[in-house]
């Protein structure tokens, strides 16, 4: 909850002697209310009323630690319910499954699998960065065996274990890595715990309802354990759904604490072999509120729009993505080489660079000053035009630099064929298709009749 | 001490907007909580969902539609294939053809078209325009003419074109009237202003409020729908209170991980399946941002999506 400046006035140490920066404690305390100073400014205030602020001062929702090294990554965090509020900060992550009830022949064809789904979208990598362990007590394939193969893929482990000794003998062999260790029941809470805690690993919470869930946090906050995520699968998806939505809810505009940790969704146990299903279920769990969440298989298929799903509504709203407009050279063009021209939004940018690069024909893409935006979002409103790329090309000296008069256009603005060949003499303009997609085949026609 | 979840719900709601005739009608909207939340409040009616055809028949279509509509030659066998499938609650009929930038089919051939898709199938219709406004303007009011009696959603009218086609469809022939902006609330509100200065019924008003594939510059989507719901129900703005209808399938069939072989990158694996995965996921997103009807096109989307809402609603 937030605190107010006098709230924190009275804990302060009222010596009034500047040197936090700030004329007076009162000038001060409201700064530290309004998030523009920080406590630590001030040395005299006493260890108590530290502790008392910043507890209360803590933001609604842990942002809890998982993985090492290039591995580690944050989950939860989260200070809003919709992206426009403020932003959306930590990504949900996906983990792929593994359970020891498989037989060993599909154990390791998805270990074979897991690694293939390994790409790169505008500058992030995206792969399955998570692999959900799940122990069965009638799997017959060994848990701790399977535990090592799946820490060998390099990925960060959940392990999806309520019997305490055998969690106790995976997290002998993975614990370093820093995996989840997703255990704790009403029933085992306080061992599951000091396992976790002894281990130094992150603690996932279940139980039958949000009743028991909420119970058992609390005893594991009571325990001073504080360093856990919470599992709100329920025995439906939309027992799920509810369980998932009101915790995020009862964190952020509640204030309540014990609801403020990040969430496990796990869609093999509520839509077990659809896929179809689980896919749509990922997308909603990213946009509401998953922050791990558990698939079957991640696939191409699954992964494609997903990752990109994800990529959108984690980007910050105060930051446009862009490129630097200019003469991008590719694959090897020289100032002899065709002409491609588009706008300088990141994703277009990063969609058409990429084709051009797989279909291997020098072509110079020259990205003009288009405010960020996408091709028709750009026409639209009138920073894709034929007099925008006459200006970008006298600024840019494109004519200066280049020698090569033919210059291929997007599809979508097609109807600017006319007005361009007006305002740039000497050039000839060709219309290219309308997807990125086709420029493979496009330009590799053109270069086949002599055209580029 | 239990768990205690505040109530989400609202005294405000989103509006009912019947389309169709019969018992094969459906109602969308009606909700008095966000989107999908039904454990805050029961849901007068799920969301819906439908399935496209447009008047190129199989023409344009990928291989994997194309077999489930195998031995069909006519639009009108066509749409009753198409509304045969699991979990089709209205079937789409797009005008793709009347692009005057494309293959600008006659006004008559497209007409006549509409006419037979609507004697085909008892399932409500919505009819969609070719995405040229000025070409929409005659097409769309000839469509609402053709299915007098239907109470069918003509999609749509835009800022340049709302005078013409919502007097057609909302005023002359009493159809509902589909009202599409560009990813912008303030947009989308002041076109169901203007739609009302106009004489159009806010009953009979469903929006589109813009649309794009996972992926795809999907942020702005999702935002512009969700504030849409937050200001129709926690500021209880008539204006916005209108359902909201997605078209999915136009969107995510032309992206890369739908239409590039199997050939051209092996280890994406299966063609169809990445059409279905990002058709599904599109849509689930536009559900769980505010859609209260989703158009698809893919059999096993529709299904899926069908499912999804039972399983969640
Ligand atoms: C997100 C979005 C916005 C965002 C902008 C985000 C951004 N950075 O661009 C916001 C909300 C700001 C916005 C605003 C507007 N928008 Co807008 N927007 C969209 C939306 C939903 C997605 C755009 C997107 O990101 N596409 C993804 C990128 C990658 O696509 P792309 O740049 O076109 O690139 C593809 C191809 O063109 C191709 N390509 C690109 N370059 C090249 C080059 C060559 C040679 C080739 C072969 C291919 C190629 O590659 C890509 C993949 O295939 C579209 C609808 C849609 N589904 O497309 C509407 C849309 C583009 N917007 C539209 C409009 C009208 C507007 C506004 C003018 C509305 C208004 N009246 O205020 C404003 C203008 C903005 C302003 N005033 O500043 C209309 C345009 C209508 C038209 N046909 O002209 C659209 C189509 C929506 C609609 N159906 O009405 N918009
Ligand atoms: S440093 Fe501490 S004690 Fe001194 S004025 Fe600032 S707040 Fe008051």
């Amino acid at each position: 909850m937030a605190l107010k400046g006098l709230d924190i006035f009275k804990l302060s140490p009222k010596k009034n002697c500047k040197e936090c920066g700030s004329p007076t404690c009162m000038a001060f305390c409201m700064k530290v209310a309004q998030g523009a100073a920080d406590i630590s400014a001030c040395p005299y205030f006493s260890e108590d009323a530290k502790a008392q602020l910043s507890e209360a001062t803590a933001p609604p929702m842990k942002s809890i630690k998982i993985g090492t090294g290039a591995e580690e990554m944050v989950l939860g965090g989260e200070t809003v319910m919709e992206r426009h509020e403020k932003t959306f900060v930590n990504k949900t992550r996906y983990a792929d499954s593994l359970c020891n009830c498989m037989d060993e022949a599909t154990i390791e064809a998805k270990l074979a699998e897991v690694p293939k789904v390994d790409y790169d979208r505008i500058g992030e990598r995206m792969y399955a960065e998570l692999i959900y362990v799940n122990y069965s007590a009638e799997g017959s394939y060994d848990y701790v065996e399977l535990v090592k193969k799946a820490a060998a893929l390099g990925r960060t482990l959940v392990l999806g274990c309520t019997d305490v000794e055998v969690a106790k003998a995976a997290l002998a062999v993975c614990k370093d890595s820093k995996p989840v260790l997703n255990g704790a029941t009403p029933a085992n809470y306080a061992d599951m715990s000091a396992v976790a805690t002894e281990a130094g690993v992150v603690l996932g919470v279940s139980g039958a309802d949000m009743n028991e869930i909420y119970d058992t946090v609390k005893a594991l906050e009571g325990l001073g354990n504080k360093n856990l995520v919470i599992d709100t699968t329920g025995a439906t998806v939309k027992e799920t759904f509810a369980n998932t939505v009101q915790l995020r809810k009862a964190a952020i505009k509640d204030g309540d604490r014990t609801c403020g940790y990040p969430s496990i969704v796990n869609l093999v146990k509520v839509a077990k072999d659809d896929l179809h299903l689980q896919a749509a279920l990922a997308a909603v769990f990213t946009i509401k509120y998953g922050s791990i969440v558990v698939m079957q298989e991640i696939t191409y298929s699954e992964a494609l729009p997903l990752y990109g799903l994800r990529q959108n509504i984690f980007t910050d709203p105060q930051k446009p993505m862009r490129v630097e407009p200019g003469i991008y050279a590719l694959n090897g063009a020289d100032e002899n080489s065709i002409c491609l021209t588009t706008v300088d939004f990141a994703l277009t940018y990063f969609l058409v660079s990429g084709e051009l690069e797989r279909s291997g024909v020098p072509v110079n893409l020259i990205i003009s000053d288009a405010g960020g935006l996408s091709v028709l979002t750009a026409w639209a409103a009138g920073k894709l035009s034929s007099s925008s790329i006459e200006k970008f090309w006298k600024e840019a000296d494109i004519e200066g630099k280049i020698k090569n008069r033919k210059l291929i256009i997007p599809g979508k603005v097609a109807v600017l064929k006319g007005e361009i060949e007006a305002k740039l003499p000497g050039w000839e303009v060709i219309i290219a298709p309308r997807e990125a997609v086709e420029l493979v085949k496009f330009l590799k026609d053109m270069q086949a009749n002599g055209e580029a | 001490m239990p768990f205690t979840a505040k109530s989400g719900k609202f005294n405000a709601s989103i509006k009912t907007v019947t389309i169709g005739t019969g018992d094969k009608a459906i109602t969308l909207g009606g909700e008095n909580a966000l989107p999908l939340q039904s454990f805050d409040a029961p849901f007068a009616n799920a969301p819906k969902v439908g399935i496209e055809i447009t008047d190129f028949g199989m023409e344009h279509e990928p291989e994997c539609i194309q077999k489930y509509y195998e031995g069909c030659s006519t639009i009108g066998e066509i749409a009753k294939k198409a509304a045969s499938f699991e979990g089709v609650d209205f079937l789409s009929f797009r005008l793709e053809g009347g692009d005057p930038n494309g293959a600008n089919k006659s006004t008559d051939e497209l007409i006549a078209m509409v006419k037979e898709v609507a004697e085909a199938v008892d399932l409500p219709l919505v009819i969609c325009g070719s995405k040229n406004a000025e070409r929409d303007a005659e097409l769309l009011g000839k469509a609402a003419e053709a299915v007098q009696g239907k109470n069918a959603l003509i999609l749509a009218a835009k800022e340049e074109n709302y005078k013409t086609v919502g007097a057609a469809a909302g005023l002359a022939y009493n159809q509902v009237v589909g009202a599409e902006s560009s990813v912008d609330i303030n947009l989308a509100k002041q076109l169901n202003v203007l739609l009302s200065q106009l004489g159009v019924k806010p009953e009979s008003v469903v929006m589109n409020v813009g649309t794009a594939a996972a992926g795809y510059g999907y942020e702005y989507v999702a935002s512009t729908m969700q504030r849409v719901k937050s200001a129709a129900l926690s500021q209880n703005d008539a204006q916005l209170q209108m359902p909201i209808i997605t078209p999915v399938a136009s969107e995510t069939w032309s992206t890369k991980e739908a239409t590039q072989a199997e050939a051209d990158t092996p280890e994406w694996g299966d063609q169809e399946r990445r059409g279905i995965d990002m058709e599904v996921e599109t849509a689930a997103a536009d559900l769980a941002c505010g859609s209260d009807a989703v158009i698809l096109k893919h059999p096993v989307s529709v299904a899926t999506v069908s499912k999804l809402i039972k399983e969640l609603v």
